[in-house]
């Protein structure tokens, strides 16, 4: 077991890989061992060397054209190739929708455990990476452990901050793995119709839920998103069952982080909730005085949202002028 | 004939679950449970196949230490041909790892297959893990969070849903597909078919029929805490003599929370 040594990281997201070699960073720190950013591509070399000014010790950059896209078995081959050779101690990958099969195969491949989706990371007394996720459809965070090594956990984009690069020595160590042919062929891409700022990336969003009434009512929350600079987002209902939205705020959609979010019209179902832990403020509007919202709000306002957000909307703007 | 397999979870319902107010533990004991909600949209995909290409058989599969046949009953109802119960109370302590290990030589057991169908993730422990271990224990292509399936002779072909793109992929069969809530509506089962569904045969293995040493599922993650999250929040109630007047109160407390505006 004491063999194993270092924290790995792993995404094929870069945004993501900066914002786990922070946390990374803080783990390898605390276990004085190394911090290794994997880094697989093609033509991807250059931005090896940024890798260290975000806190990796070391690069092993695997530059191969196989590995232009993502294929999952070519990037598992390579994980699975370096982990087996180097056997690290900690590999942290990016929970992406690649991502995230790509640990749980890894780990298979590996006969050892994996902790998903970890909005928090830590280092127990005893040197263990202890990962907390949320569980029960919202209803609780688990604390996990991991008893076999390499202790893989997968990690959320957002879920940590981005560091500030530094300038820092390290080594970026060019490697050759042996890439086994993917199983399957992508066939065709389509991007996906988003409207300009991505939510789970906005600092304010504005939300709607059964409450609202009519598809185009929304205009009524973009009004307020543009005073704010915000974007408009809805829960689950609105857009799996009505349709109005393609996206939605919750557990099993998007997970955000804004500085406000306000819930118009939002019952506040525990799995809603989860999705919107980790907003710094959060504002309710809604008719029914026992909403759930209330419970997990800053400030709630009993009212109908038809006339509370124009309202508000008059009012922020002569406040912002 | 085609095969197709499908593994449904019996999972606690989450929105029924309650809370301990003391310790903020979780209190699961007797809660109550049902097929997982993705888990239903791979049974209903499979029957879905099933009747578009005609000659199919649909498995149901479900690994569990407690009772639950009825998850199984359901499926059968809902249009599944047969249903495994793989049961043993050795089973009780499994992690993601052990869980795909039973299904793995369940499979086995079972025989020949085209594809399996799992969903995504599972409704209480939403860790999305075991299909992609499953497809790595029987050496098969994987395509996660499909939203749309169809087959071509021995060919699948699944778009999926990525972060910023939807992706199409194709993949020889046999192979395994995890899908998304977004693929289809489960249909619900009438009268008839749940009282046609009772005759049928639900097949009970147990470890020891798999040939399962215990080694081989064991835990390889420790659960060290379960509790409910914290809420901090304010819960600061704005009332005013009307609206105008509320709007004017929230819109000056957003502003000294520094929430709005540069």
């Amino acid at each position: 077991m004491s063999e194993s040594k270092g924290v790995w990281v792993f995404s094929e997201n870069y945004e993501l890989t900066l914002e786990m070699l922070g946390k990374g960073r803080e783990i390898a720190d605390k276990l004085q061992t190394e911090l290794v950013s994997v880094f697989a591509g093609y033509d991807v070399q250059e931005k090896a060397d940024e890798l260290i000014r975000y806190g990796a010790d070391k690069v092993y950059l695997i530059d191969n054209p196989a590995l232009e896209s993502f294929q999952a078995e070519a990037y598992l081959s390579v994980l699975h190739g370096l982990a087996a050779n180097y056997k690290p101690e900690i590999m942290l990958i990016g929970s992406t929708r690649n991502g995230k099969p790509l640990a749980a195969r890894l780990a298979t491949r590996l006969k050892t455990g994996c902790t998903p989706d970890c909005r928090r990371l830590s280092v127990d007394e005893n040197g263990r990476l202890i990962g907390e996720r949320i569980t029960y459809g919202g209803n609780a965070v688990a604390k996990i452990a991991s008893r076999t090594k390499p202790q893989i956990a997968t990690v959320p984009a957002r879920a940590f901050g981005k560091p500030e690069p530094q300038d820092r020595n390290g080594q970026v160590i060019k490697l050759d793995v042996k890439i086994e042919e993917p199983k399957t062929e992508i066939v065709e891409t389509k991007p996906l119709e988003t409207s300009g700022v991505k939510i789970e990336e906005a600092e304010v969003i504005i939300s709607c839920g059964r409450g609202l009434e009519k598809k185009d009512d929304k205009a009524l929350l973009e009004e307020l998103g543009k005073v704010l600079g915000g974007q408009v987002g809805c829960s689950r209902p609105l857009a799996e069952d009505r349709k109005w939205f393609t996206e939605w705020v919750g557990l099993s959609g998007h997970k955000v982080k804004p500085k406000l979010y306000v819930a118009c019209g939002i019952s506040g179902v525990i799995q809603h909730v989860a999705g919107i832990r980790d907003a710094k403020t959060i504002v309710a509007i809604n008719k029914d005085p026992e909403a759930p919202i209330f419970e997990v709000a800053d400030y709630g306002v009993v009212g109908d949202l038809y006339e509370i957000l124009p309202a508000l909307t008059e009012a922020l703007k002569k406040h912002l002028q | 004939m085609k095969r197709i397999i499908v593994c449904l979870k019996q999972a606690v319902d989450v929105s029924q679950l309650k809370v301990d107010p003391a310790t903020r533990r979780l209190i699961t004991a007797g809660a109550p449970k049902k097929i997982s909600d993705f888990d239903k949209n791979a049974l209903e995909e499979a029957i879905r196949i099933k009747e578009k290409i005609g000659e199919a058989e649909v498995c149901t599969v479900t690994v569990s230490s407690e009772d639950a046949k009825a998850v199984l009953r359901e499926a059968l109802a809902i249009g599944a041909d047969k249903a495994y119960f793989v049961n043993d109370t050795g089973f009780q302590d499994v992690d993601t790892s052990g869980t795909a290990c039973i299904l793995a030589e369940s499979i086995k057991k079972i025989g020949a297959f085209d594809l399996v169908l799992c969903g995504e993730s599972s409704l209480d422990s939403f860790s999305g893990l075991v299909g992609s271990r499953l497809a790595e224990l029987l050496n098969v292509p994987q395509i996660t969070s499909v939203r749309k399936l169809s087959m071509e002779g021995d060919v699948v072909i699944a778009e999926r849903t990525l972060e910023d793109a939807y992706e199409t992929v194709k993949a020889r069969m046999p192979a395994l597909i995890t899908v998304t809530r977004e693929i289809n509506q489960p249909r619900i089962p009438s009268l008839m078919m749940i009282i046609r569904a009772s005759k049928k045969e639900v097949v009970t293995w147990t470890a020891a029929d798999l040939n399962l040493p215990k080694e081989k599922i064991d835990a390889k993650i420790e659960v060290v805490e379960v509790v409910a999250p914290k809420t901090e929040r304010k819960k600061i109630m704005i009332t005013g003599e009307n609206v105008a007047e509320i709007a004017e109160k929230l819109a000056k407390a957003l502003v000294q929370e520094g929430v709005v505006g540069r």
